[in-house]
């Protein structure tokens, strides 16, 4: 195949040659930047991170979250299916005895380790039960420790800071009122029980 | 209350006084500001938000507080000395460049005398002279820290910032040779009030800008290849040769190069201001004969200082505005054509007063 070249005309002149006409074009972009921005920043799309946080989609998957049934148990039945379906091996599920006869199991453990996650959602998709989400809207998990990120059960079900929750997931309205915070804590569909 | 009225009449008490007010007070202060300001300046021509993270508890300033943090750091830094370099040499080159920085503001009057007592450190009869002997001082910094660093970046920049500030000088010189002829004088002070007069009645003051334009392009062109910065700054280069002449240094000198930088930009700034903008002087302010001295002196510093922060910030806006020159282009722009026009603005002129005064 035969190449072909472009040949860019040179601009040369007496307009080029003195520099001041071009500065003054530069300037002219410049300066009008400076005063869009200096009279309120309207050009700047930076988002000050800890500050401001930029908005998560209703299907971003950030932490863990274990969900409960309206009287305070785990919906988890111990089934096994997202440790099966864990492409990372990151979940480990040790099954118990229920205390109510008629659920036959409840997860004695239930561990992951954040460090080995991979985010991939395929245990939420997996789960029978709508017992395992990824909707806490946790952006960054960042500790000093190795040993932090391993989530046991109590952690994912109970470290339940609003704050944390930026997720459009949540209105204001559906978090839990710090005066009722035994029957607060949300049900699967991310709504306080009554 | 006598004795003190006394001892501020002592001339040389005066003399150090108007050292720790304009130098101390305006000079300083005006180059550490400049250091944050082209941060937050050039944030905002390139739509950044620029440094706002150091804080005391939850107070930031804006940035402002980046300042203390900068000084800390620098202070507290190991101020190393490479291997080979002379020790000496290279210990005392960063303070020739704020050297010369400063000691522009010896000779600049900030605001108009008041009886015997004038706002300048000193007027001394060759005034610009001086200058153009103080600005030669200044290379000795790049030079010095470039030859003794033992780098051979370094070396590269020293030569280039020698070779280029030499250059420079040279029109810088030839382009104040208007001005030398306008106003009949090389004593600041008699230049400043010169620009004092008007044309067509009260129409147009006459200042530097009026009575010689093209001199004052030559001259800001070249004082901004002077101070070695964008577009003229091959000798820092930051693409090829690092930081230039200044490479090898760290903490506290290395602070000091980048200061006498921002220093030399202020000197820039209030001599173009003294020079091509009237100085103190405010425009049309003796048509207000009955004006109270306080508050004409005090509109005379305001005057000062708002056409010498324009020009600072001019400084940086040209250059966050073009692109570098190569360093051979630098001198071609120097010597085929700065030098010929400065030259022919000097001719000119020259015909100019010789035919119509």
């Amino acid at each position: 195949m035969e190449l072909k070249v472009k040949q860019v005309k040179r601009v040369d002149g007496v307009k080029e040659a003195f520099y001041i006409p071009a500065t003054f074009g530069g300037l002219r972009l410049t300066v009008k930047h400076f005063f869009r921005n200096l009279l309120g920043s309207k050009d700047v799309v930076t988002i000050n991170y800890p500050e401001e946080k930029r908005p998560i989609s209703m299907r971003w998957r950030g932490r863990h979250r274990l969900t409960r049934k309206n009287d305070g148990f785990l919906k988890c039945v111990a089934c096994y299916m997202c440790e099966t379906v864990c492409p990372s091996k990151c979940i480990h599920i040790e099954a118990g005895e229920h205390p109510d006869l008629s659920i036959e199991k409840y997860p004695f453990r239930f561990d992951i380790d954040e460090l080995r996650c991979v985010f991939c959602g395929l245990c939420v998709e997996a789960c029978p039960k709508e017992a395992i989400r990824m909707d806490t809207g946790v952006v960054a998990m960042a500790y000093s420790s190795r040993k932090t990120f391993d989530f046991t059960r109590d952690l994912l079900r109970d470290e339940y800071d609003p704050k944390q929750h930026e997720s459009p997931k949540y209105a204001d309205e559906d978090l839990p009122r710090p005066d009722s915070s035994e029957t607060a804590l949300p049900n699967s569909q991310g709504i306080p029980a009554a | 209350m006598e004795i003190i009225i006394e001892i501020l009449s002592i001339p040389l008490v005066q003399s150090i006084l108007k050292i720790v007010f304009i130098i101390l007070l305006f000079a300083m202060p005006l180059g550490t500001v400049l250091t944050l300001m082209e941060r937050k300046w050039s944030a905002m021509i390139q739509d950044r938000v620029g440094p706002n993270r150091a804080n005391i508890g939850n107070y930031t300033g804006h940035g402002l507080l980046h300042l203390a943090a900068d000084g800390l750091k620098s202070i507290f830094k190991e101020d190393t000395i490479p291997k080979g370099a002379n020790g000496f040499l290279y210990l005392i080159a960063p303070f020739f460049g704020m050297i010369a920085g400063v000691a522009t503001f010896a000779i600049i009057p900030i605001a108009g005398p008041i009886g015997d007592f004038t706002f300048q450190v000193t007027d001394i009869e060759p005034g610009l002279l001086f200058i153009f002997a103080i600005t030669s001082l200044s290379v000795y910094g790049a030079v010095l820290a470039g030859t003794s660093s033992n780098s051979k970046f370094a070396l590269l920049g020293g030569t280039r910032a020698s070779a280029q500030m030499i250059s420079y000088e040279v029109f810088m010189g030839l382009a104040l040779m208007g001005i030398f002829m306008v106003y009949g004088s090389t004593r600041v002070s008699e230049i400043v009030d010169g620009q004092n007069e008007y044309w067509f009645g009260n129409l147009i003051p006459m200042w530097g800008v009026f009575t010689q334009p093209l001199g004052f392009i030559l001259f800001f062109t070249a004082l901004i290849a002077e101070t070695k910065r964008a577009p003229f700054d091959a000798p820092e280069g930051e693409s090829e040769i690092v930081a230039g002449y200044f490479l090898e240094y760290s903490g506290m000198r290395w602070s000091a190069f980048m200061l006498s930088e921002y220093i030399a930009v202020a000197a820039v700034a209030v001599l173009t201001t003294t020079l091509f903008f009237g100085g103190y002087h405010v425009p049309w302010l003796h048509l207000w004969e009955s004006a109270p001295q306080w508050l004409v002196t005090l509109l005379q510093v305001m005057k000062f200082s708002i056409v010498t922060i324009f020009f600072c910030w001019m400084q940086i806006q040209l250059r966050w505005t073009l692109p570098k020159f190569r360093f051979d282009q630098t001198m071609a722009l120097g010597w085929k054509k700065l030098l010929p026009l400065s030259l022919a603005n000097t001719a000119l002129t020259a015909v100019v007063i010789l035919a119509f005064m």
